[in-house]
C-alpha cells in the first residue's frame, strides 16, 4: 500500500465519520443554544427599554444609558458591587488560609486521633443551611455583627468541602521536600508558606474560584443578616428591583448583567480551575 | 542529643495540631454547636427575646405535621425532586457522552455553552426566568407570534405553569455543572475499553448502556446524591421566580421556614427551627445513604 491510497481512505473514513456525527452536532447545536439564550437575552435586553423587551425584542437597543440612570437612581450601584466585592475577597482569602492549613495538618501530620477528628468534622456536610441559620442569627446579632463584614463571612470560612479538597491534594505533596527543609532549619510555618503554597498553586486557584464565586452569589444568609442598605450586597439588589409591583424590566437585566460580570469574567479567564474546583474532592 | 530529638518532634506534634484548629473550632462554633442550639430552640415556643419551653416539648412538631402549609411545602420540594432531577441528570450524562468524542469537532465550544449556566447567581437566573416568562415577556411574544397561542399564558400565575418554569430553569441551570462530573468521570475510562466494544459488534447506544454507565456509576450517585440535597435546600428560586406563589403551589421547604423567622412580621423562631430540623433529618438519611453506597464502591 502506498502512502496516497492510505491517505484518501484514512480521508473517506473521516468524512464518513463527520456524517455520522450529524445528529451528534445538531443535538449540541440545539442544546447550546438553550444555554446560551438566556444569558444573551439578559445582555440585549439589558439596553432595551422594559416596553420593547416585553414586546419580545431580541436585538440591542439604545435604551442602555437611560437603564443605567434609572438603576443608579433607584439602587445604590456603587457601594453594592463594592460590598460583594470586599466580602467575597476577604471570605476567599481567609477561607484558603485557614482551610488549606487544615488540610495540611490533617494529611501531612496525621495520626490517629486527627484522622478521626476529620471524619467527625465530614459529619458538617451534611447540616443544611437553614438548620443552623436562626442561632447563627442570633449569635451574630447578640455579638453587634449583623450588617459587618463578619457577620457574613464567619459561618462559611471554614467549610468541611474546602478541607476535604485541600487534603486530598495534599496527597501530591511530597514529604521528602519537608524533611529537606526541616533539615535546613525551617520551621514547619515557615515550611508550610514558603514550600506547600506554591507547590500547591492549582489547587488554590481551583478553591480561591470557588470560593469567590460562592460567596458573591450567596443570597440566603446575606438577606438574613446584611439588612442595613449601605450593607447590602448585588443578589440582594437584584432581588429588590424585581421585588416591586411594576418591574422595568430593562433595568432589571442590567442590574442582572452587572450582578454576572465578575463571574462571567472569572469563568472564561479560568474555566478550567472553575471545573476543577466543582468536582474538587472528588478524586 | 536524644531529648533535643524528641523536643523536635514533640514541636511537629504540637505544629500539626495548630494547624488544623482554626478550621476544627470554626465548624464546632459555627455548625455544630449552632445546630444543637436549633434542636433545643425546636423544644420552645414564643417570641425571639421570650424563648420557653413548649408544652408538651413536641408542639413544634405535632403542629409541623398537622400544618397544610408545610406539608405543601415538602410536597413541592418532591415534586421538584422526583420530575427535574432525573431529566437533569440523563440530559447531562447523555451530553458528556457525546462530547467525549475523539471525532468530535469545537469540542471546547460546545462544552463551554452548556457549562455557561453556571456562572450565573442563583438569584440572577431566577430573575432571567422569571422576566422571559412574564405574561408580557418574550415567551409568549414568540409563542403567540406562531400562533401557537391566542393569549397571553400567565405562566407564573397558575400552579402547573409555575412549577413547569421552576423546574425548566432548574434544568438549564445545572445540566452542565452536573456534565463536568461525568466527563471528568468519562476521561477515567480508557478510550480501548471503547474500541474493544465497538470490534465486538456493539453500537453507539449499547456501548453506552453496558460500558459507560456502569464504569460512571460512583459518579452518579454522586451526582444523584448532590442534586437530592440541593433540591432539599432550595430557596433562592422559590423566592426570586414565583415567591413561592400562586397560593403557596410552587413554596419550597427553606424559604416557608424563611417566612416564618423572617419573614414580615413573624419571628417564629422555635417552629422554624423544628421545621429546618426535618430538614436536616432528610440531609442525614440521605448522606447515610451515600456512605453506604460509597462503601460497596471500594
Amino acid at each position: 500500500m502506498t502512502d496516497s491510497v492510505q491517505t484518501t481512505t484514512g480521508k473517506k473514513n473521516k468524512s464518513m465519520t463527520q456524517r455520522r456525527l450529524i445528529p451528534t452536532y445538531i443535538f449540541l447545536v440545539i442544546f447550546s443554544l438553550f444555554s446560551v439564550f438566556p444569558l444573551y437575552w439578559m445582555i440585549t435586553a439589558a439596553t432595551n427599554k422594559s416596553l420593547e423587551v416585553a414586546q419580545g425584542k431580541i436585538w440591542f437597543g439604545t435604551n442602555l444609558a437611560e437603564n443605567f440612570t434609572k438603576l443608579i437612581r433607584d439602587e445604590a450601584l456603587g457601594t453594592s458591587m463594592w460590598n460583594s466585592f470586599f466580602y467575597a475577597t476577604v471570605q476567599m482569602l481567609l477561607c484558603l488560609l485557614i482551610c488549606s492549613l487544615a488540610g495540611y495538618g490533617f494529611e501531612l501530620y496525621h495520626d490517629k486521633a486527627k484522622d478521626k477528628l476529620f471524619a467527625f468534622l465530614l459529619l458538617g456536610m451534611m447540616i443544611p443551611q437553614v438548620a443552623t441559620m436562626i442561632p447563627l442569627f442570633r449569635m451574630m446579632s447578640g455579638g453587634k455583627l449583623l450588617n459587618t463584614v463578619w457577620a457574613f463571612i464567619l459561618p462559611q470560612l471554614s467549610t468541611p468541602f474546602m478541607i476535604m479538597m485541600f487534603r486530598q491534594n495534599s496527597r501530591n505533596f511530597p514529604p521528602d521536600i519537608m524533611e529537606a527543609a526541616r533539615l535546613d532549619g525551617l520551621s514547619e510555618i515557615r515550611i508550610f508558606f514558603s514550600m506547600y503554597m506554591p507547590v500547591m498553586k492549582s489547587t488554590y486557584a481551583a478553591a480561591a474560584v470557588i470560593t469567590f464565586m460562592n460567596a458573591w452569589n450567596a443570597y440566603l444568609w446575606p438577606k438574613v443578616v446584611m439588612t442595613k442598605n449601605q450593607a447590602q450586597t448585588m443578589p440582594m439588589l437584584i432581588a429588590n428591583l424585581a421585588g416591586g409591583y411594576t418591574i422595568d424590566y430593562g433595568e432589571l437585566m442590567l442590574g442582572v448583567l452587572f450582578c454576572s460580570i465578575p463571574t462571567m469574567i472569572i469563568f472564561f479567564i479560568l474555566q478550567k480551575q472553575f471545573a476543577e474546583g466543582i468536582t474538587g474532592s472528588v478524586k | 542529643m536524644k531529648k533535643k530529638g524528641m523536643s523536635v518532634l514533640a514541636k511537629q506534634h504540637a505544629a500539626g495540631w495548630a494547624f488544623l484548629m482554626p478550621a476544627t473550632l470554626l465548624i464546632f462554633v459555627m455548625s455544630f454547636y449552632p445546630m444543637v442550639q436549633a434542636f433545643l430552640m425546636s423544644l420552645k415556643t414564643g417570641s425571639s427575646a421570650r424563648l420557653k419551653w413548649a408544652n408538651p416539648v413536641s408542639f413544634n412538631y405535632t403542629r409541623m405535621f398537622s400544618d397544610k402549609l408545610f406539608m405543601r411545602s415538602v410536597g413541592n420540594t418532591f415534586l421538584y425532586l422526583v420530575i427535574q432531577v432525573p431529566i437533569m441528570l440523563i440530559l447531562a450524562i447523555l451530553l458528556a457522552q457525546l462530547l467525549n468524542n475523539k471525532d468530535l469537532k469545537f469540542k471546547g465550544l460546545f462544552r463551554t455553552c452548556v457549562f455557561l449556566p453556571c456562572a450565573t447567581s442563583l438569584v440572577s437566573y431566577a430573575l432571567i426566568f422569571k422576566s422571559l416568562f412574564a405574561t408580557q415577556g418574550l415567551i409568549n411574544s414568540v409563542l403567540s407570534n406562531m400562533h401557537i397561542i391566542s393569549k397571553n399564558i400567565n405562566w407564573l400565575g397558575n400552579p402547573g405553569t409555575a412549577r413547569f418554569v421552576i423546574i425548566f430553569a432548574l434544568i438549564w441551570r445545572w445540566t452542565g455543572y452536573n456534565m463536568v462530573f461525568y466527563l471528568a468521570g468519562l476521561q477515567n475510562i480508557e478510550y480501548s475499553v471503547y474500541e474493544a466494544a465497538h470490534i465486538d459488534g456493539a453500537n453507539g447506544w449499547k456501548t453506552f448502556w453496558y460500558i459507560t454507565v456502569p464504569l460512571l456509576k460512583p459518579v452518579i450517585v454522586m451526582t444523584f446524591i448532590m442534586s437530592i440535597n440541593g433540591t432539599l435546600q432550595l430557596f433562592d428560586e422559590s423566592v426570586n421566580l414565583t415567591k413561592g406563589g400562586p397560593a403557596n403551589t410552587t413554596i419550597t421547604m427553606s424559604h416557608y421556614i424563611y417566612n416564618n423567622s423572617f419573614g414580615q412580621g413573624v419571628a417564629n423562631f422555635g417552629y422554624a427551627c423544628a421545621m429546618s430540623f426535618f430538614v436536616f433529618i432528610l440531609v442525614a438519611i440521605l448522606a447515610a445513604i451515600n456512605l453506604k453506597v460509597g462503601d460497596t464502591r471500594d
